[in-house]
């Protein structure tokens, strides 16, 4: 029952992203240019994200680890 | 609903400049653009009118789908400039493609990709009489709305939302028929002249002396096109020396009136009363533009309901400029003429004016009383003028008897001297149907343009790709909507307009709401979010055309 009704959901979103989009309105070949176009952008964008962003951030945490440790430092010799 | 509680209130609201006065801040509520104007005694009930914002992601997803209608737009004119693709509108010919191209313009580049694709929700061929149920011929296409093929097959009974038959007087049986039936035995059917020379029947007469005791005026006269009223009457009205000023959503009959004239046109904004007055006193202080001469004339052309946003002129005022600044107003009531008012007589009649006031009343038969033709009324000087030098009157084939004895014995039942009260039950109903019809769609919460009494409802889509889809999930369910895209509107307002009628039952009004209620649900299309903005307490500038929340 939830199945069926997650299903009839789905082909809701998908009838709103055909409207929006209007992709409705075009024909069968051009809906397979577009949707091919869309699905590649997606992927790379994906791919390069799930690539690049640990990374980033893992270089990120530790520029500002450095960053906070080197004040440490400098605090601790001031005071004495 | 509210409206007591509004009125109330606003009543209690300090004057501003001109007279105008603002409703209180604590009635409204935020993001509803809504006017209600309580005059000094110029309006006699409340004036409620309200153009919803669009919110701004139904906004941004509009140019969304625009831009990439417009991508594969460009995409299919390539291929078929270079062959890929058979090319199936019209193009120039090989010797021809030298010369100044016809078809590189952006209407036709709208036409080719973006109108084909929906072409299929207008030009239904129907095959019935278009009372509130109609019959329709039922077509396919296979090649993409390029071209139809009928399957043979008649949808039957489809509930009518898209016919001006405003008081029902769209019938095929009852005492019009009949009317007009023995008239079409006596008279025939063409009258094979004009006005001028053979074509002046005593019907003609009748009708033209009963056009003019329902409008109050002291005399009209008929014509056979309710487009060729408007366009070859103003210029026999106007020329050059003279200024015409002119909404800015007024009809293409009116603007290519104007043109013709040869006189001056100015626009000032839809409805908009400090537009106008801003307009006019220029006029009065400068006079024509490089000889500083006063203008000959001074005619303001407004409509009684314009068919597009269901919104009505507000009279009083424009009548109180026009006396204050000794100009001419020429009112175009197509549709306003029998659909207003307690019995049907306009716009002049719903807010209580004097009808000698107006200088120029036009309308069309065309609407209210299921006929053809249009009418022009006013003072007998004007009149017996327009009978002479009048394109129309001069040029024009005169109306066939049949359809001047439709109009003569509908006009007659509406004012009820047929000894019946059908055109006043029917009126009365009209006024039912357009309250309770407007109402529920805005309870749903549906974006609906226009007047609270305009029986025009438009109800926003906006997306491009919702407009075939509203369209066609609307005839599945048995109902005929008209849609309405660029370039009739501004290409990101589409609309869907329903147009309603006497003959509509309750039942039938039920169904149709149940099953936009439907469609409604399944295509997104219930933006509203019943914000409203109070009424700013600052004078009109050029920059402040809406109200927009601070």
């Amino acid at each position: 029952m939830d199945v069926k009704s997650m299903k009839n959901y789905l082909y809701w979103l998908y009838c709103q992203f055909e409207l929006i989009t209007c992709s409705y309105l075009m024909e069968p070949w051009e809906k397979l240019l577009f949707y091919t176009f869309n699905i590649t952008m997606l992927v790379t964008v994906l791919y390069t994200a799930y690539i690049f962003v640990p990374v980033h951030i893992s270089m990120a945490f530790q520029f500002f680890l450095h960053l906070f440790g080197n004040q440490q430092e400098n605090t601790v010799s001031v005071v004495k | 609903m509210e409206r007591p509680d509004r009125a109330a209130a606003a009543l209690g609201a300090r004057p501003r400049a001109n007279g105008c006065s603002s409703a209180a801040h604590g009635t409204l509520r935020n993001g509803y653009i809504n006017h209600i104007v309580h005059n000094g005694g110029l309006y006699k009930r409340p004036f409620n009118e309200a153009f919803e914002e669009t919110p701004m992601l139904v906004a941004v997803l509009t140019y969304v789908g625009y831009g990439v209608l417009t991508l594969f737009g460009y995409l299919r004119d390539f291929m078929r400039q270079w062959k890929i693709e058979k090319c199936q509108n019209a193009t120039e010919r090989e010797e021809q493609k030298d010369f100044v191209p016809l078809y590189q313009d952006f209407e036709n580049f709208y036409n080719r990709n973006l109108y084909m694709r929906i072409r299929d929700s207008w030009n239904r061929p129907i095959c019935s009489v278009p009372g509130a149920k109609v019959d329709m011929m039922e077509r396919v296409s296979h090649d993409y709305n390029w071209t139809f093929t009928y399957t043979g097959r008649v949808i039957k009974d489809i509930i009518n939302m898209g016919s001006y038959n405003y008081l029902g007087f769209a019938q095929n049986a009852g005492t019009c028929q009949e009317a007009a039936d023995k008239v079409l035995s006596q008279y025939g059917a063409g009258v094979c002249s004009t006005r001028q020379e053979m074509g002046n029947l005593d019907k003609h007469e009748e009708l033209e002396k009963l056009v003019a005791r329902f409008l109050g005026v002291e005399s009209a006269m008929a014509y056979g096109m309710g487009f060729a009223t408007n366009s070859m009457n103003i210029p026999a009205l106007v020329g050059k020396g003279c200024l015409i000023l002119s909404d800015e959503l007024n009809h293409a009959s009116l603007v290519l009136g104007a043109r013709l004239s040869g006189a001056t046109i100015r626009i000032f904004k839809h409805n908009n009363m400090q537009s106008l007055e801003k307009l006019l006193k220029d006029a009065i202080v400068h006079g024509q533009p490089r000889t500083r001469r006063p203008w000959k004339k001074i005619l303001i052309l407004v409509e009684g309901i314009y068919s597009m946003e269901g919104s009505i002129v507000r009279l009083p005022e424009v009548i109180a400029l026009k006396k204050k600044y000794k100009s001419y107003l020429y009112l175009d009531e197509a549709h306003s003429i029998g659909a207003l008012g307690p019995s049907g007589r306009g716009v002049v009649e719903y807010f209580g004016l004097n009808p000698e006031d107006v200088d120029v009343m036009m309308g069309t038969f065309t609407k209210s009383f299921g006929a053809a033709g249009g009418y022009i009324g006013g003072k007998k000087e004007l009149i017996d003028y327009l009978r002479t030098s009048s394109h129309s009157a001069v040029y024009a084939t005169s109306m066939s008897p049949p359809v001047v004895e439709q109009i003569i014995t509908s006009m007659k039942c509406i004012m009820g001297e047929d000894g019946t009260t059908v055109g006043k039950a029917r009126v009365q109903q009209l006024a039912e149907n357009t309250r309770y019809f407007r109402r529920r769609l805005k309870e749903m919460g549906f974006i609906i343009y226009g007047n609270e009494d305009s029986p025009v409802v438009p109800l926003m889509l906006y997306m491009p790709a919702k407009i075939g889809a509203f369209g066609r999930e609307m005839l599945k369910r048995n109902i005929g909507v008209v849609v309405v895209g660029f370039p009739a509107t501004p290409i990101v307002e589409s609309r869907a307009r329903f147009c309603l009628s006497a003959a509509h039952t309750k039942e039938m009004l039920d169904t149709a709401l149940k099953e936009i209620n439907e469609v409604g649900d399944l295509l997104q299309l219930k933006y509203s979010r019943h914000r409203l903005v109070p009424l700013l307490d600052r004078p009109f500038d050029e920059t402040t055309y809406e109200e927009t929340e601070d």
